[in-house]
């Protein structure tokens, strides 16, 4: 049985000789095939005696299950070479960049807003809305202001023409958005006036206001947001709680520290200045005023229809522009009105 | 107000550092705004007397000076000072002193001569700028003693910003009060007494603007040296307030002005004729004021004239023909109180503001009105010699003080916090608050220099702030927990800013009030709403577009080398409309816009470079508005290119508009390539719908092309609207995927290719009943648009 040893070695170095699945298979044909060598000789099996038929019979089958065995093995060299070799091709650069539009951004005085909106939803405060051109009534004398406060003057307030070309009268852009709080206090009053207790009015207000004034740090056109809470038991000490909560949540910082100073207002009493100072960074230790606040003056809740005896509470405002630029180190008011994008996108 | 803590502590002395001085009042509501010293640091100066002057022998500018420097022997000391002088006192630094500019002095040799310290000028001592010579100091000045001490070098120079309410603290006398009522540590006030009268002249006077001017007092003072020197002492006080000294008379009155907090006026009496009048101006009556304006008044002012003219604005200003001089020999004293209502504004009308009217707008203690004047008159008397008239006095009605009744229980529900009567006594006496018990009520009368108790809210303030703001608690706010509404039906402004950056869009906020050749060009608004008082000629009208502030967006970038800019904005626009909304006469719609600049996209490798265009943006409004029903139709927009722009219609109804920038502004505006933008009422935006579920088929779909050729100026949304319309039942889809001009479709012609998705929830469809719809599609398209079928 020499011959099929042979046979099995000439079959492994054929098979071993070719890289291509083609050659290979036509290789295979020379012995498995039709006609090949390992069919030929059983074949031939019917022509030996039935003494040797048995053995060499076996014989054949163990060289055609090696040729067999050394095929599948090549095959298997060969596809996973091509494997390799299309992977090897295909490769790439993955450090290129991706393809497409860049992402644009909020403004940054918008994600102020959003994140003092969010954190006072999350106590229950609405968020309201309202007209920026006002009335004189809204913006001034439902606010308690007085008639010759130097804030209604044309030096402070922005005040429009009528068709005629003359200053119409009584009509302004709004100076606060207290404004939105006296229209959502009305529409409160009327929306609850059949119940005898009103639910608590729980809203904050934040919007774009305009003074008359312009220079490295004010603008003439800037963003405020109001809070009002008015309930049956709301105290000036609820509104330390509240806006020192806030504070220290808005700039994640549970070491703030928060002081309220008396102050004026003609829409609150008592009112307060809040100040503010981080206990590190660069403005570590020193007092920054961010904000006003008061318990509502019973004649501002006089002109809305809410009786002060019964309902009380407090307002504050602040600037989200100036928590912008603390919050993260702007030192230029007027960089928020400029649409410089290299600015913009830093708050991508 | 400015006041130095030197002269306050002459007044009320509480043992607290100047640091807890500070901290004291700003805690009080009476905020410490700024500090400063009168001298930068330095040692060992002391107050010296030149004895002797003798030139140096080898230095023609320095002299060598024998100096008592209150030590058993003469110091030698080299001078260069042009105005060194035997017998002159001055400040020494003494050899081991430290000055200013970190500059110690030594004993050394100056030109071969012996020097055992400085004389010094102002500005060696950092106290003054002049450098001219030794800064010479009175003959009285103790030789010796520290000059620091002598000049009262380490006062502080505080600055208060006060609330309006608080006028009662624009004054010495005021900010001692309180300080004694929040420290407790007594307070001395200045002694004043009545002067004695000598003379008998006196002028009468006449309130015929008795609400205005309810009192008025006045005297005449004869035989003045008006050329007095005004004291040292005062001079710095006044000095150290940021009041310059001019005279002695004027110093004086400024002086009482600081100390009592009434503001005084001196006329020269040679040059009043009559009585004297409060009144009100006449129309048009005209006034020329000591700082030589001449105003024509309106008749809500109020004037003191005499039997002939005006001769001041009455608790603003004195008139200039009127005033005191140096050589005023005989002076009419006016002290007055002016009702806050009849000064407030006046000043600031006519481009001015006053010590005395921005006391006086604000309230000035009604019953310190003759003390004021007494005050004066004495002053007057030491400095400048004289002899006092008798004061005339006429008084009306003076400010009422209705007495205001506080509710313990009441402190307690504003404050958070209960207080007891006891404290609630104390606190109150401390204030000088004089106050009756009804049963658990404080009933207060305020004192006539409080211009601000009217309310019970006002006293609870008032024991908050005494009691401190500090030691109020501020607990965990406590509220009924109900939870907010989340309409899932809107979007709310915060997604939709979102949606519009996640397409590469920065957010900008731009001022609402613009250009007015902006309201032309971008918004075709001949007439829009103008301010009656802008900044600024480029911020006189209110925006009825933003685009105006998006195209000027893109100048600025482009200005700083950003060649491709994509901007949005949100905000109110603002145009005149018949009665409606919260503000009758006018529309203040939110809108949104969006401009894109420059290529569609990033500088980048894996994308051809191109410029944006139509349907760039068009996609990105496609995107945001999702899944609304829109469309678009060709329409002209003042700021649009005409064949390029298209008004947008969400559910059928108009919202807004798309398009590229009109090529006349780009030109005028000065920009490379045209913008393309699109702008819309924020409203219909907001809404969305609450999603409804529609049966998803589980037959396979048949989906067949079709071709068609159409003329050119067919659009797409008729030929689509058409099949819809006239589509087989089956036809769930009609959707373009291909369009072709050129080569083999015909000039004027252009070849469309749709895909038409069939589809039956039920049933497997039949090639036959799939070949008939689309038979009946292409029927339609030849007889409806004489679409020739392509193949």
């Amino acid at each position: 049985m020499q011959n099929l040893d042979q046979i099995i070695q000439e079959a492994s170095a054929a098979f071993a000789a070719t890289d291509d699945p083609d050659t290979l298979e036509q290789i295979k044909a020379r012995y498995l095939g039709k006609s090949g060598q390992i069919t030929e000789l059983l074949k031939s099996l019917g022509k030996l005696p039935p003494e040797e038929k048995k053995t060499a019979g076996a014989a054949i089958n163990r060289a055609k299950e090696a040729v067999e065995s050394a095929l599948n093995t090549r095959r298997e060299a060969i596809r996973q070479a091509a494997l390799a070799a299309r992977l090897a091709e295909e490769a790439l650069d993955v450090t290129l960049p991706g393809r497409g539009e860049a992402r644009g951004g909020l403004h940054p005085v918008t994600r102020t807003l959003e994140r003092i909106e969010g954190l006072f939803r999350s106590i229950g405060f609405e968020v309201a809305d309202g007209p920026e051109i006002e009335d004189d009534f809204h913006n001034f004398t439902a606010l308690n202001t007085p008639d010759d406060h130097p804030a209604r003057s044309m030096h402070d307030t922005f005040y429009l023409q009528d068709e005629s070309g003359k200053v119409a009268e009584g009509i302004l852009l709004r100076t606060h958005t207290s404004p939105i709080q006296v229209r959502y206090m009305q529409q409160h009053v009327e929306k609850y006036k059949h119940l005898e207790t009103m639910p608590e009015i729980r809203v904050i207000a934040p919007g774009r206001v305009y003074r008359v004034d312009s220079d490295a740090t004010h603008s003439p056109m800037f963003h405020q947001v109001e809070g009002l809470w008015i309930g049956e038991n709301v105290s000036f000490a609820d509104l330390k709680g509240v806006v020192a909560d806030f504070l220290r949540r808005f700039f994640e910082s549970d070491d703030l520290q928060v002081r309220f100073r008396p102050s004026f207002f003609p829409f609150t009493e008592p009112s307060a200045e809040i100040d503010v100072a981080f206990m590190s960074g660069t403005l570590k230790g020193r007092w920054l005023e961010i904000a006003g606040c008061g318990m509502v003056h019973p004649n501002v809740l006089r002109h809305v229809g809410i009786d002060p005896e019964k309902y009380i509470g407090f307002a504050f405002g602040m600037g989200p522009d100036r928590l912008t630029m603390l919050r993260y180190g702007v030192n230029d008011l007027r960089l928020f009105f400029d649409g410089d994008l290299r600015f913009l996108r830093q708050f991508v | 107000m400015k006041f130095s803590e030197s002269w306050l502590r002459t007044f009320v002395d509480p043992k607290l550092s100047g640091a807890e001085f500070s901290h004291l009042l700003t805690m009080a509501g009476l905020e410490v705004e700024e500090e400063d010293t009168v001298a930068p640091p330095f040692n060992d100066v002391i107050v010296a007397q030149v004895l002797e002057v003798v030139k140096h022998p080898d230095a023609d500018r320095l002299n060598v000076c024998k100096v008592d420097i209150g030590a058993a022997a003469p110091q030698q000391i080299v001078c260069g000072a042009p105005n060194v002088a035997a017998g002159l006192k001055v400040p020494c630094a003494l050899p081991g002193a430290k000055l200013p500019g970190d500059f110690t002095i030594k004993v050394a040799k100056v030109r071969g001569v012996e020097s055992s310290g400085m004389l010094c000028s102002a500005k060696e001592l950092g106290i003054a700028e002049d450098a001219s010579g030794l800064l010479v100091l009175p003959a009285d000045a103790p030789v010796g003693q520290g000059i620091r001490e002598y000049l009262d070098l380490d006062d502080r120079l505080l600055t208060l910003k006060l609330t309006p309410n608080r006028a009662d603290c624009l004054s010495l006398t005021g900010i001692a009060r309180e300080v004694a009522a929040l420290t407790g540590a007594p307070a001395r006030y200045p002694e004043v007494g009545e002067a004695p009268v000598t003379i008998e002249t006196r002028r009468d006077i006449r309130l015929e603007a008795p609400h205005a001017c309810p009192r008025y007092c006045g005297r005449v003072i004869a035989g003045v040296d008006a050329r007095a020197p005004t004291p040292l002492w005062m001079q710095r006080r006044l000095e150290r307030s940021g009041i310059r000294p001019i005279s002695a008379l004027v110093d004086i009155t400024n002086y009482v002005m600081l100390e009592l907090g009434q503001p005084l006026h001196a006329f020269d009496n040679a040059r009043l004729e009559g009585a004297i009048v409060p009144r009100m101006a006449r129309a048009g009556e005209q006034i020329l004021l000591l700082n030589e304006q001449t105003l024509t008044l309106e008749d809500d002012v109020l004037l003191i004239a005499d039997d002939r003219r005006p001769v001041a604005m009455g608790g603003i200003m004195g008139g200039e023909e009127s005033g005191i001089t140096l050589e005023t020999r005989e002076l009419f004293l006016e002290a007055a109180f002016f009702a806050p209502g009849a000064i407030a504004g006046r000043a600031r009308r006519y481009g001015f503001v006053s010590d005395a009217s921005h006391r006086f707008e604000r309230g000035v203690d009604f019953g310190g009105t003759r003390r004021a004047l007494e005050r004066a008159t004495r002053l007057v008397l030491e400095i400048c010699g004289g002899q006092a008239g008798p004061v005339s006095e006429a008084q009306a009605a003076l400010p009422e003080r209705t007495p205001v009744r506080l509710r313990p229980s009441r402190v307690a529900r504003v404050l958070g916090l209960a207080f007891d009567s006891a404290r609630i006594a104390e606190l109150f006496t401390r204030l000088g608050l004089t106050f009756v018990r009804e049963g658990e009520d404080f009933v207060v009368t305020p004192p006539s220099y409080r211009f601000d108790i009217e309310i019970e809210e006002d006293l609870i303030e008032e024991i908050a702030r005494l009691h401190g703001y500090d030691n109020i608690p501020a607990p965990a706010p406590q509220g009924a927990l109900s939870m907010l509404p989340q309409t899932e039906d809107a979007r709310p402004l915060a997604r939709i800013r979102r949606i519009v950056a996640g397409r590469g869009y920065q957010e900008v906020v731009n001022f609402a009030f613009v250009e007015e050749a902006w309201e032309t060009d971008f918004g075709g608004n001949a007439a829009p709403i103008r301010l009656a008082n802008p900044i600024a000629s480029q911020l006189a009208v209110m925006r009825s577009t933003l685009i105006g502030g998006l195209v000027a967006n893109v100048a600025t970038n482009l200005k700083r080398r950003q060649n491709r800019v994509r901007v949005f904005e949100t905000g109110r626009c603002f145009t005149r409309a018949a009665a409606s909304g919260p503000v009758a006469g006018f529309r203040q719609p939110w809108m949104l816009a969006a401009l894109a600049y420059g290529s569609a996209l990033p500088e980048q490798w894996g994308a051809p470079a191109r410029n944006v265009d139509f349907f760039d943006v068009k996609g990105d409004l496609e995107a945001l508005l999702a899944p609304a029903e829109l469309r678009f139709e060709p329409a002209t927009h003042p700021a649009l290119h005409p064949g390029r722009s298209a008004r947008v219609l969400i559910d059928g109804a108009p919202a807004g508009f798309l398009g590229e920038l009109h090529p006349q502004w780009v030109q005028k505006y000065d920009l490379p390539l045209a913008p393309v933008l699109f702008e819309l009422e924020l409203d219909p935006l907001t809404r969305a719908r609450l999603p409804q579920y529609a049966e998803v088929s589980r037959q396979p779909p048949a989906i067949r092309d079709l071709a068609i050729v159409v003329p050119h100026e067919t659009s797409l949304q008729a030929l689509i609207d058409g099949m819809t319309a006239n589509r087989p039942a089956l036809v769930q889809d009609i959707r373009l995927f291909d369009l072709y001009t050129g080569k083999g479709v015909g000039t004027g012609k252009k070849s469309l290719a749709f895909r038409i998705v069939m589809q039956d929830t039920q049933r497997t469809l039949q090639d036959a009943e799939v070949d008939a719809a689309m038979q009946q599609l292409v029927a339609y398209l030849q007889q409806a648009f004489a679409a020739q079928l392509r193949v």
